[in-house]
C-alpha cells in the first residue's frame, strides 16, 4: 500500500525544485529574447511617426534643407533603397534560380553540384562589408570607374545570391520526382519539365525566398557607404554617383542633436525603413498563403 | 495505334547491380497484359525499360532489346523523348501536376509538345475525358486544382492525361494500389476499355486484379534476395491461374509463398 501512495504523490523536494528553476529560466530567456524587439520597434515608431506622417516625407527630398531646417521628406532615400534593391534583384534572382536549378535538376549527387554548394556556403558567409571591398577593388581600382549605385547593387547581388539560391534549392527538393516522372512520361523533355512543371510548383517557395532575401539586403549599409555617395538630393538614374538610400540617411544624420528638426528625420528613416522591410515579409507570407489555399 | 512490343534477352542494371536477367517476351497489341510476382523480382523495373523511364535514376542502364513494331528503342540515335511520347506511363500514385488545373493537366502533354490550337486542346481533353471515365464528374469545374479530385479520381486523371497525347502503349505501375475498391473497380473498367485501342502493361500486386483485367500474364521471380529477377513464364491469363507449366508459378498462384 504504502509503495502505491509514494509512487503516485506528486513530486517533492529536489525534482519540484528543478522543475521551478528551469521554469523560470525558460520564462526569463523568452522575455528577454523578446524585450530588445519590442524595445525597439516602441521607440522607433513613437519617434519616428511624427516625421513619416507628414505628407512631404513621402513627396519631397532633403535637396535645400539642412538638419536645421523642418520640412523635406525621405522620397530620395525611398526611391534609392527601392531602385537599388530592384537592381539587386533582377541581377540576382536569375543567376540564383538557374544556380539550383543546375544544382538540383542537373547536377544533383555529382562533383560539380557538390563543389558549387560549397562556394555558395562560402559566399553566404562572407561579411558585407567584404563584399563591398571586392566590388571597390573590381570596379573602381582594376576597372577604374566611379562610384555608383549599380556598383552598390552588385555588392548586395553577392548577399543575396546565396541566399535565394539556397532557398530555392530547398524549394526544387520539395517538388516530388513523381511529377518529373509525370511529365517525361508525357513526352515532355527535361527543360521544359522544369519550366512548365517543376518551377510552377515551387513558384510560391522561390518568390518568398527571393522576397526575403531582398528584404534583408535592403537594410544592409556598408556597401552603400562604400560604394554610393549619399545624396539628400533625388537622383534617379542607377548609374549616378550620389544617390540617398534608407541607411545611408540614417547614418549621414547620426551626429544631429536631439533639438534640431533634422534629429526627427533620422528615426523617420529608421521607421521607413523598418516598415519596407515588414511590408515585404507580409508580402512573402500572402503569396504563400495565396497558393496553400489555391492547393485545397 | 496499339503496337506490338518484342522484348529479347533484356538486362536491366542499376550501377553494379543486376535487377533483371536475360527477360524475353512479346506483349501482343490491343491486349492487356499483366506482370504479376514478388516484391522486388523486377516487373516495374521491366515495365519501365520498356519506355526508357529506368533510365531517369542515375547509373540505371539495360542492355538488350526492345521492339515497338520492329524498331529498337534502344538503337543509336533513339531519343528517350520521342519513345514515351509513343508509349504513355500511369504510375502507383496519383501525381496530377498541382499548379495546373484539371484541364491543364490533361492538356499539358499536348501544350508542352507545342500545340496552341483551343479547339484542338478542348476536343483532346473532352475526348481524354470521356476515355477515362471521368468527363461526366469534372466537365462542370475544370478550372479546379486536379489535386482537388479524390484519389480515385486523380488517378482517372493521370489516365486521361497520359491517352491525351495518343500514345501506342499505355504502361501501368500498380495503377490501384493507393486506391480504394470502388475506385480500383473503377480504373478496371477503365483498363478494360482501353484494350480496344490500346496496348495495355499493368504491373499488379493483387493476382486477382491480374486475373480480373487480363488477357495474358508473365510471372517474374528472384531465386534469391540480392540476385537478378528473372521472367519465369508468360501465357494467356487463364492458362497462368489454371495450369501454368512451371511449379513456381503454381506455388505463388496458389499463395504458397510470396
Amino acid at each position: 500500500m504504502s509503495t502505491t501512495t509514494t509512487t503516485l504523490a506528486a513530486p517533492r523536494g529536489g525534482r519540484r525544485a528543478a522543475d521551478g528553476v528551469i521554469r523560470v529560466l525558460v520564462y526569463l530567456s523568452a522575455v528577454v529574447a523578446i524585450v530588445p524587439l519590442v524595445w525597439i520597434l516602441v521607440s522607433i515608431v513613437t519617434q519616428g511617426l511624427p516625421a513619416i506622417l507628414s505628407a512631404s516625407w513621402w513627396t519631397q527630398d532633403l535637396a535645400g534643407t539642412t538638419d536645421r531646417r523642418a520640412g523635406g521628406g525621405a522620397l530620395h532615400a525611398i526611391i534609392g533603397t527601392l531602385e537599388i534593391g530592384l537592381v539587386t534583384a533582377v541581377v540576382a534572382v536569375p543567376i540564383a534560380v538557374m544556380g539550383a536549378i543546375f544544382l538540383i535538376e542537373y547536377a544533383r549527387g555529382t562533383r560539380w553540384s557538390r563543389i558549387v554548394s560549397f562556394m555558395v556556403d562560402i559566399l553566404s558567409g562572407v561579411p558585407s562589408i567584404v563584399a563591398a571591398l571586392f566590388i571597390y577593388t573590381l570596379m573602381i581600382t582594376l576597372l577604374g570607374l566611379g562610384r555608383s549605385a549599380i556598383a552598390a547593387s552588385l555588392a548586395l547581388v553577392l548577399l543575396m545570391l546565396p541566399t535565394v539560391l539556397r532557398s530555392t534549392e530547398e524549394m526544387l527538393k520539395l517538388v516530388p520526382d513523381s511529377l518529373r516522372e509525370a511529365s517525361y512520361a508525357l513526352g515532355i523533355p527535361k527543360w521544359k519539365t522544369v519550366v512548365d512543371v517543376v518551377i510552377p510548383t515551387a513558384f510560391s517557395g522561390i518568390a518568398t525566398g527571393v522576397i526575403l532575401g531582398l528584404a534583408r539586403v535592403m537594410g544592409e549599409t556598408a556597401p552603400l557607404l562604400i560604394l554610393v555617395a549619399y545624396a539628400r538630393n533625388l537622383y534617379v538614374s542607377p548609374a549616378t554617383s550620389n544617390m540617398g538610400t534608407l541607411p545611408t540617411m540614417i547614418n549621414s544624420g547620426r551626429n544631429v542633436a536631439e533639438t534640431l528638426p533634422g534629429y526627427e528625420r533620422v528615426w523617420g528613416a529608421a521607421l521607413t525603413l523598418i516598415l519596407l522591410v515588414m511590408g515585404l515579409n507580409l508580402l512573402a507570407r500572402g503569396i504563400a498563403r495565396a497558393s496553400r489555399l489555391k492547393d485545397r | 495505334m496499339a503496337k506490338r512490343i518484342d522484348v529479347e534477352n533484356l538486362d536491366v542494371y542499376y550501377g553494379s547491380f543486376q535487377a533483371v536477367a536475360g527477360v524475353s517476351l512479346v506483349v501482343e497489341p490491343r491486349t492487356v497484359t499483366a506482370f504479376i510476382g514478388p516484391s522486388g523480382c523486377g516487373k516495374s523495373t521491366v515495365l519501365r525499360t520498356l519506355n526508357r523511364m529506368h533510365e531517369v535514376i542515375p547509373g540505371a542502364y539495360a542492355t538488350g532489346k526492345v521492339e515497338l513494331d520492329g524498331v529498337d528503342l534502344y538503337g543509336p540515335g533513339v531519343d528517350p523523348v520521342a519513345v514515351r511520347r509513343l508509349i504513355g506511363m500511369v504510375f502507383q500514385r496519383p501525381n496530377p501536376f498541382p499548379s495546373m488545373t484539371i484541364y491543364d493537366n490533361v492538356a499539358a502533354g499536348l501544350r508542352l509538345n507545342g500545340t496552341r490550337n483551343k479547339k484542338e486542346l478542348d476536343e483532346t481533353v473532352e475526348r481524354s475525358l470521356v476515355s477515362a471515365n471521368l468527363w461526366n464528374e469534372v466537365k462542370d469545374r475544370l478550372s479546379r486544382a486536379g489535386t482537388s479530385l479524390s484519389g480515385g479520381q486523380q488517378q482517372r486523371l493521370c489516365i486521361a492525361r497520359a491517352i491525351a497525347v495518343k500514345p501506342d502503349v499505355l504502361l501501368m505501375d500498380e495503377p490501384c494500389s493507393a486506391l480504394d475498391p470502388i475506385s480500383t473497380l473503377a480504373v478496371e473498367d477503365l483498363i478494360q476499355e482501353l484494350k480496344e485501342q490500346y496496348t495495355v502493361v499493368i504491373v499488379t500486386h493483387n493476382m486477382q486484379q491480374a486475373s480480373r483485367v487480363s488477357d495474358r500474364t508473365a510471372f517474374f521471380n528472384l531465386e534469391a534476395q540480392g540476385k537478378p529477377g528473372r521472367l519465369v513464364e508468360i501465357d494467356a491469363t487463364e492458362t497462368i491461374f489454371s495450369n501454368p507449366a512451371k511449379k513456381a508459378t503454381e506455388d505463388y498462384i496458389t499463395g504458397r509463398f510470396g
